[in-house]
């Protein structure tokens, strides 16, 4: 990892906010924003509840350029409403997927961090985040690679989390979590003996980054550096864009269900990371990202 | 309504649907020819298995019968909230169902949803929501959360929430409210068999829920707002 365009080094990707991400992700000043602050495009849902609103609605999206690239890119702000999807928001997004299946950029970068739908106009966010599934799968079957970026505090929950797996490819770093119902949601519906939202390794080791990189969910593990995520969107953009189709969908079909009949009944995600054949599974939360990575590609190797 | 009288009522020609573990999944007939019908009963907590078995019930029709239509019939109480789920990665599941249902209608089926019981978030989201065409029964309960829960989460206030429910399809529960925003094209009515011949003989079109929600007046601002970024 020594060639990660050292100029933009050590800038952490969890604790940057929407705009900092992009700023530092695109090739330098070629971010055009659409629909920013200045027009203004607030919630009318929020307004007459007596939110307080923000100008871009918690999403910035628009054009840039990645090693000279063209991308259509759109990052959720956690810091407001944790990223949450209402009706503006999720038809910023659903909007740039179809000018993608029209312009056809080299890839749509999906920088998410999000709980889901954003309960203050619940039924517009469920519709928008419908919405939004359905432009990324039109823009897939136009042929755009469609990437996702996961990694910030709020991780990535709810309709998102599909969002997510939607998704041609997925980077994620160690404090990334990706999942569908979050850890508190769990707790306060079915009760803490089901899911201890307060036991921080707990969520970490179920819904974080490492977990779903052995999973097989993401494709990509990076250290928490902007530039190792530039790095990875660098090197998925050099792989073929999977379309979908019955072939691609049948053999993810029995990986799932390899899954389900393997792990359905571990209570815990070391027990799965010990029949894939680590020695130490407690171990892996405590390990270096250049470390884990290395012991999950020994491990990858003894199973093939 | 029972699943087995809702059947019965769409289907007075016969059909051969069958439920296992609150998964209905078959062929029936119509005028039209043959459809395949998928769903759920009970109002089922979607969960990885469910995800599952109805996705490979989808990859089965778009192997096996070219072009048939698919009907979904929902009654779920929304996503299955579980450590397991998490653990195995539910939401990749429910993407999995997401996607087979996207590759039918890439592949010329077509993909009707009718809600007869409950539809609550995440399960609606991983079969129902995919439809070219979402309809209703009158009785039937579409939903997030119920406004107690959501004045607990947002803390506002319930009164709030009540008074505005009044006036907001954007969070009131109920069909009423996802009818006026577009995510409901159709409340039907008596006979459903009517209906049904009625929807299948509409040609497909493409994703046309913000232009109803506007039309409606429930969301006036998601079709112009992602027509200004295409536009840009």
């Amino acid at each position: 990892m020594s060639d990660l365009s050292g100029l933009r080094r050590g800038h952490s990707y969890y604790e940057a906010n929407a705009r900092g991400r992009i700023a530092r992700l695109l090739d330098a000043d070629s971010f055009v924003e659409i629909l920013g602050p200045a027009e203004r495009l607030t919630s009318p849902h929020l307004e007459s509840l007596g939110q307080p609103c923000a100008f871009d609605d918690g999403i910035v999206i628009g054009r840039g350029r990645l090693n000279g690239n063209p991308v259509l890119i759109a990052s959720q702000e956690g810091g407001f409403m944790g990223g949450s999807v209402g009706e503006v928001h999720g038809a910023k997004l659903t909007g740039l997927l179809e000018l993608a299946a029209k312009e056809k950029p080299s890839a749509v970068l999906l920088l998410l961090e999000s709980g889901g739908v954003r309960l203050h106009e619940a039924n517009a966010g469920l519709i928008a985040i419908s919405e939004i599934i359905r432009a990324l799968l039109a823009a897939r079957g136009a042929g755009i690679a469609v990437i996702g970026l996961i990694g910030g505090v709020y991780g990535c929950f709810g309709g998102m989390g599909i969002v997510a797996r939607c998704c041609d490819s997925l980077i994620i770093n160690e404090e990334g979590r990706l999942g569908l119902s979050g850890p508190d949601v769990i707790e306060t519906t079915m009760g803490v003996e089901e899911f201890d939202a307060s036991d921080r390794a707990l969520v970490w080791r179920t819904m974080g980054g490492k977990h779903r990189y052995l999973l097989g969910e993401v494709q990509r593990l990076v250290e928490d550096d902007i530039a190792a995520y530039r790095q990875a969107v660098t090197e998925t953009l050099a792989q073929p864009v999977q379309a979908l189709s019955l072939p691609g969908l049948e053999e993810e079909h029995r990986t799932l269900k390899h899954r389900l009949t393997r792990y359905g009944a571990c209570q815990d995600s070391t027990e799965i990371w010990g029949d894939l054949g680590f020695d130490d599974p407690p171990q892996l939360p405590l390990l270096d990202i250049e470390s884990f990575l290395q012991a999950a590609n020994r491990v990858c190797r003894r199973e093939s | 309504m029972t699943i087995t009288a809702l059947l019965n009522e769409l289907f007075p020609s016969g059909h051969a649907v069958t439920a296992a573990d609150g998964v209905i999944t078959g062929l029936a007939t119509t005028p039209k020819g043959e459809m395949a019908v998928l769903g759920t009963t009970d109002h089922l907590a979607v969960g990885v298995e469910t995800a599952l078995a109805l996705a490979d019930f989808v990859l089965e029709i778009v192997r096996d019968r070219p072009g048939l239509p698919i009907l979904m019939l929902v009654d779920t109480q929304g996503q299955r909230l579980s450590k397991k789920d998490e653990l195995l990665g539910i939401n990749g599941y429910l993407a999995h169902l997401v996607k087979c249902l996207e590759l039918a209608r890439m592949n010329g089926h077509r993909l009707l949803t009718l809600v007869y019981a409950e539809a609550v978030s995440g399960g609606f989201l991983s079969f129902g929501l995919m439809a070219d065409e979402i309809h209703a029964l009158p009785e039937a309960r579409v939903r997030v959360m119920n406004l107690p829960a959501m004045a607990r989460i947002t803390k506002l206030p319930l009164e709030l929430l009540q008074e505005l429910s009044g006036s907001s399809p954007a969070f009131a529960p109920g069909v009423e409210s996802f009818f006026r925003l577009g995510g409901v094209q159709e409340i039907w009515t008596r006979p459903l068999a009517e209906q049904l011949n009625k929807a299948l003989d509409r040609p497909p079109g493409g994703d046309s829920r913000r232009e109803e929600g506007l039309a409606r007046q429930g969301r006036k601002l998601a079709g112009p707002v992602s027509r200004l970024v295409t536009a840009a």
